[in-house]
């Protein structure tokens, strides 16, 4: 099994090229937008409808879109932290001399 | 009893697992071109002959003075029977373009042996397939042909013929203890069932035993990884709920399991390790499903299972495609490929949709079963951890593994969709994810234990998208504000760091001096020896001059192998 690219596969620079559907500007905001009102909306049903509760606190109004957003905001901010004391360069075993990665170096970002 | 061996000599004189050790057989002689007969036919022939099956058959062999159950059937043997028929379709289409007999044959008789371990109904029979399974599947990490494939095969194996060895002696044991081998529920309050415990552990990738998974699956093939993911932590399931289903202490360990692998999935840039890590997540909550006990939990466990073995399955063909595709698989290379690979975008969203629980996917009928059985059995705090992990597995599984692949940033990655087959695989895959997500009675059938779990009503589908969405507007939130961790390349130290160097490295600094000394000795006594025998020469009869030094010298021989084997994991 080689990890070298498919025949079919070429690298552009991407600058290049009309930016795709889904990097327009214009559609991010809609796409974003709709979103926030999805939020919204899901944020608003506790206030209108009843919905059963099977632990006290669960009850609450907004416990689950409170605890879905702090639960992964305290994920990611731990995690990070977790690479501070675990990370460490790709060969750091050094038996991965041969892994992809290493012939390119660059560091991608998180955008 | 004899007339159930009867009836089923006249229905179905073969165990199903012979199919596939004749489709791998039969695949060491055929044509690339001819190979997609055995994998189109094996699975289907396989899940007719179980269809044949009732719960409570038999088949036995004899074996020098031990009666083997080579095959019992109960239900729960006969779920995962249908399933692994299924994922050896799936996975067989996913592989045909390949043109790698060693990998077909090996896929094929792991296969077999997956499916013979859930039928197996003692505790040696279970072994045979436990090592066959281990032995037959490192072929698919080894067939990478890289250092590191090689290398992370080799501490694969380590930990599954481990898993093997324990099982052994659990059996031994066993049969000292009861004079039976029969494969049925144990207690942690013998050795024997310890033993049995920490062998299926390993296999279920519990907490510190799990590096074996995370290490070597990243590393395997782009098809050998669909089958490793499908096969091995299933059965492990599969025996855990057999064997220990209401044991407390795998309430805890299955909530370890959930809670902790998402910290890594989260920092972790190889996305197939990503799915490593999720993979380890959702065995969490079926090792919780089974640790509760109840037959709701049970069900949950399984069906999760069933479920697991098809969206994990997607979302590791979909990564397989792109790496097959573009030769790269760490997210900080990718980026931008839905405008190339639009299909494989598509079906991996619903992969992740299904991993995430959104209503009218699989996860959502089956990951609701364990969550509605720890609230009713009381187990609050447990509820609570699950609730977390599975926010974290929209996180990481759900938005980070197609956000990084198909989107982020455009990564000038210009490719075409995967070869067909894969596509078709992906498709089979999704179809079921959406089909089992909105008709969960077609596998609510097949549960072992009484079911009248509903999954969709008001409260249910309403709190579980407002979990989901308001994770997502944490990842929005966080990206926006530049405050998620950016993919990077790099190691991310495990547990597995303890083997690899803390051990090694503390052995050679206790070990070397012990060597130096024992070397040193061995050659003062050597040196005396010759003195003596010099010395002595004239009194004693020349024949045994230096026979106590050839012994001494084969114990050091030994000694040093020992210690080599050792320093050389």
């Amino acid at each position: 099994m080689s990890d070298e690219p498919h025949a079919n596969t070429r690298f552009i620079d991407p600058q290049s090229e009309e930016p795709g559907f889904f990097y327009r500007p214009e559609v991010i905001r809609n796409i974003l937008r709709g979103f926030y009102a999805i939020c919204a909306l899901l944020f608003a049903l506790d206030f209108i409808f009843h919905r059963h509760a099977y632990v006290s606190f669960e009850g609450l109004w907004g416990f689950y879109g409170i605890f879905g957003f702090v639960a992964c905001v305290a994920l990611v901010v731990v995690a990070k932290g977790m690479r501070v004391l675990l990370w460490r360069e790709p060969d750091y075993y050094d038996d991965s001399a041969d892994h992809p990665t290493h012939k390119h170096q660059h560091k991608g970002s998180g955008h | 009893m004899l007339d159930q061996i009867a009836a089923l000599g006249a229905t179905n004189p073969l165990p199903p697992f012979t199919l596939f050790f004749g489709a791998a057989a039969l695949l060491i002689v055929l044509p690339h071109s001819l190979r997609f007969l055995p994998w189109l036919l094996t699975p289907v022939l396989a899940a007719v002959s179980l269809a044949g099956l009732e719960p409570g058959m038999h088949t036995r062999v004899s074996v020098l003075n031990l009666s083997l159950e080579l095959v019992e059937v109960d239900k729960l043997s006969l779920m995962f029977g249908y399933l692994f028929c299924l994922a050896s379709l799936i996975g067989g289409t996913f592989s045909l373009h390949l043109r790698d007999r060693m990998q077909h044959i090996a896929a094929m008789v792991y296969a077999g042996t997956a499916l013979g371990a859930v039928f197996a109904g003692d505790l040696l029979s279970l072994f045979l397939f436990w090592e066959g399974m281990a032995v037959s599947s490192v072929f698919l990490i080894y067939a990478r042909r890289s250092n590191t494939s090689s290398s992370a095969a080799q501490r694969y194996l380590v930990f599954q013929v481990g898993s093997g060895v324990l099982l052994l002696a659990a059996a031994i044991l066993y049969y000292q203890g009861t004079g039976s081998l029969d494969f049925t529920s144990m207690s942690l309050d013998n050795p024997a069932g310890v033993l049995l415990f920490l062998a299926f552990g390993i296999k279920a990738a519990f907490p510190f035993l799990h590096t074996w998974l995370t290490d070597a699956y990243p590393e395997a093939t782009v098809t050998g990884t669909v089958f490793l993911s499908s096969f091995t932590t299933k059965v492990a399931i599969y025996a855990l709920a057999r064997s220990y289903a209401g044991t407390d202490l795998l309430i805890l360990i299955g909530v370890v399991m959930a809670a902790t692998p998402i910290f890594y999935a989260v920092i972790e840039n190889d996305l197939r390790r990503v799915l490593a890590y999720s993979m380890m997540n959702q065995l969490g909550f079926m090792v919780v499903g089974i640790g509760i006990g109840t037959d709701l939990a049970l069900n949950g466990a399984v069906a999760h299972a069933f479920n697991d073995v098809i969206f994990k399955g997607l979302l590791m063909m979909s990564m397989g495609a792109v790496l097959y595709m573009t030769g790269r698989i760490d997210g900080s290379d990718l980026g931008g490929l839905y405008k190339s690979m639009p299909v494989t975008t598509v079906l991996c969203i619903v992969g992740a949709a299904s991993i995430s629980a959104f209503p009218l996917f699989s996860g959502f009928v089956s990951k609701s079963m364990i969550m509605a059985a720890a609230v009713k059995e009381n187990y609050i705090a447990v509820w609570l951890v699950l609730l977390f992990a599975s926010a974290g597995v929209f996180h990481h599984a759900g938005i980070k593994i197609p956000y990084f692949a198909f989107f982020a940033h455009d990564s000038g990655i210009r490719t075409t969709e995967p070869p067909l087959n894969m596509r078709i695989a992906m498709g089979i895959s999704a179809a079921l994810c959406v089909f089992i997500g909105c008709f969960p009675g077609t596998l609510y059938s097949l549960l072992p234990w009484a079911n009248e779990y509903k999954p969709y009503d008001y409260t249910h589908v309403v709190t579980q998208m407002q979990i989901l969405f308001f994770s997502a507007l944490a990842f929005v939130w966080l990206n926006l504000r530049g405050i998620y961790p950016p993919e990077i390349h790099g190691v991310n130290l495990d547990t597995d760091w303890l083997l690899r160097r803390l051990i090694p490295s503390a052995l050679r600094t206790a070990v070397a001096p012990l060597v130096a000394a024992f070397n040193a000795g061995v050659a003062l006594a050597r040196r005396t020896a010759q003195r003596l025998v010099a010395t002595g020469r004239t009194y004693l009869a020349p024949q045994y001059e230096h026979a106590w030094l050839t012994d001494l010298g084969v114990m050091a021989a030994v000694l040093a192998l020992g210690i080599a084997v050792l320093l050389s994991y």
